[in-house]
């Protein structure tokens, strides 16, 4: 039994700062790509042919219930098998960013049909182009609507970003295993990475909620 | 080789997989009330303590807070925890957190007026909580709910990083013995996918059950 050690959170330190970087680096990336591809998932919720629709649906309703790291096992495994190379770092970004696509798509799914129906006929009256209807009229006031839930769902991401370790990227997580495999500073190391996402969690929480009250209003 | 590695390791997996989530259900279901209905305390200080809670499980990740009760706690305190029973405990502490919010939400929609009146009728609040407010509160709670254990059986997944024997880390052995990557772990997703469809019918059966004790349908609105 070993008890705490100041030192050793020094010692952690510059290891700590590579692992934040990689993990900001993640979830920066995953959330443009969950952001984008979530639009398009919601966008196809709209097409008229169920041919569209229904292998959409299922398919984003197939990634919500199954788990992250499985499907982080799956494209890193898998994806060689079919000559596809990708980095861990790049298979964990997708990851993560595929998985949360499916949520950001409901979100935008909600945000889309709360536009009132007088946008839609308004835009019909003005005889807008479809493209134009999408671009000018509901998708600046869906967004602006959904984006305290997207904030929301980029702190999820954020507490998710540790998965990568399982396929050995070094983000804070796994800067910590390695700080704990070499020196056997597990106390340290691990603590001081939970700490870290509370602090980073905690105030981007308030941050969404105070986006949501002005929002709202 | 490929069936031997189904029967040693895939169904107990399956198994282990569920029993996680029912162990981790259930202690996530008791913070969740437990702590759901102190945000509601009269007392200043446990209200406090209830949103302190909260706000440290739900800012880190579960995967972090199981690598630190299954590490850090031997080493600092001495009690060392199985694999199983550390994940058990860090699913079900953080998801209580997420399970407490919702707790809140569903005790804060009830009408205002019916608060007051269990006060008129000189109700005690622990009367007011069981008879009034939880009745009423639960079969909002339900959706939420239902969610909340769909997030909770794919967390089950982390504990095969710590080498608990679940259906994801029967998935990896049989990967390494097969080097069949595709096929086994297609199989593992379809295999969460059939579970996570079962609980969600299950949710929803329980959803029409909670509302049909109030007298409402399910679609809401009385009878």
């Amino acid at each position: 039994m070993n008890s705490w050690d100041w030192s050793a959170v020094a010692d952690f330190m510059p290891r700590f700062w590579d692992g934040l970087l990689t993990t900001l680096r993640i979830l920066v990336l995953g959330s443009v790509l969950s952001f984008a591809l979530g639009l398009v998932w919601a966008l196809c919720y709209r097409v008229k042919t169920r041919f569209v629709r229904w292998p959409v649906n299922f398919i984003t309703e197939f990634i919500r219930n199954t788990p992250l790291l499985v499907q982080l096992f799956f494209l890193f495994f898998v994806l060689p098998e079919w000559g596809i190379q990708f980095s861990a770092l790049t298979t964990g970004t997708v990851a993560i960013g595929v998985h949360y696509s499916t949520y950001t798509a409901q979100v935008y799914r909600a945000g889309i049909d709360a536009v009132p129906v007088g946008q839609w006929e308004a835009a019909t009256a003005l005889s807008l182009p479809r493209s134009r209807t999408w671009t000018a009229v509901i998708l600046p006031q869906a967004i602006r609507r959904v984006l305290p839930a997207l904030g929301n769902y980029v702190i999820a991401m954020l507490k998710d970003t540790p998965l990568v370790v399982a396929i050995s990227v070094l983000d804070l997580l796994g800067q910590a295993r390695l700080q704990g495999g070499m020196t056997f500073q597990y106390n340290e190391a691990l603590t001081v990475v939970g700490v870290a996402f509370i602090v980073i969690a905690y105030p981007a929480s308030l941050l969404v909620r105070a986006l949501e009250r002005r929002l709202v209003r | 080789m490929t069936s031997g590695l189904w029967q040693h390791w895939v169904l107990p997996g399956i198994w282990i997989t569920i029993q996680l989530t029912i162990y981790s259900a259930a202690l996530a279901v008791v913070v969740a009330f437990g702590i759901g209905m102190a945000r509601s305390h009269r007392s200043r200080v446990v209200r406090f303590l209830a949103g302190f809670y909260t706000e440290i499980f739900r800012g880190t990740s579960s995967l972090v807070l199981m690598f630190w009760i299954f590490f850090v706690l031997p080493n600092l305190f001495g009690w060392a925890l199985v694999p199983m029973w550390a994940a058990v405990l860090a699913l079900g502490l953080s998801y209580g957190a997420y399970g407490a919010e919702i707790v809140r939400g569903g005790l804060n929609a009830v009408a205002p007026a019916q608060r007051e009146a269990g006060v008129a009728l000189n109700f005690t609040p622990w009367q007011r909580m069981r008879l009034i407010l939880l009745p009423q509160a639960i079969p909002e709670m339900m959706p939420p709910f239902s969610n909340l254990l769909i997030e909770l059986l794919k967390g089950t997944a982390l504990v095969s990083l710590l080498g608990v024997g679940d259906v994801s880390f029967a998935a990896y052995l049989v990967r390494l013995a097969t080097q069949e990557s595709s096929k086994i772990y297609s199989v593992v997703l379809v295999i969460y996918f059939v579970i996570a469809f079962v609980l969600t019918r299950g949710m929803r059966a329980l959803e029409r059950k909670t509302r049909a004790n109030l007298g409402l349908t399910a679609t809401g609105g009385a009878r």
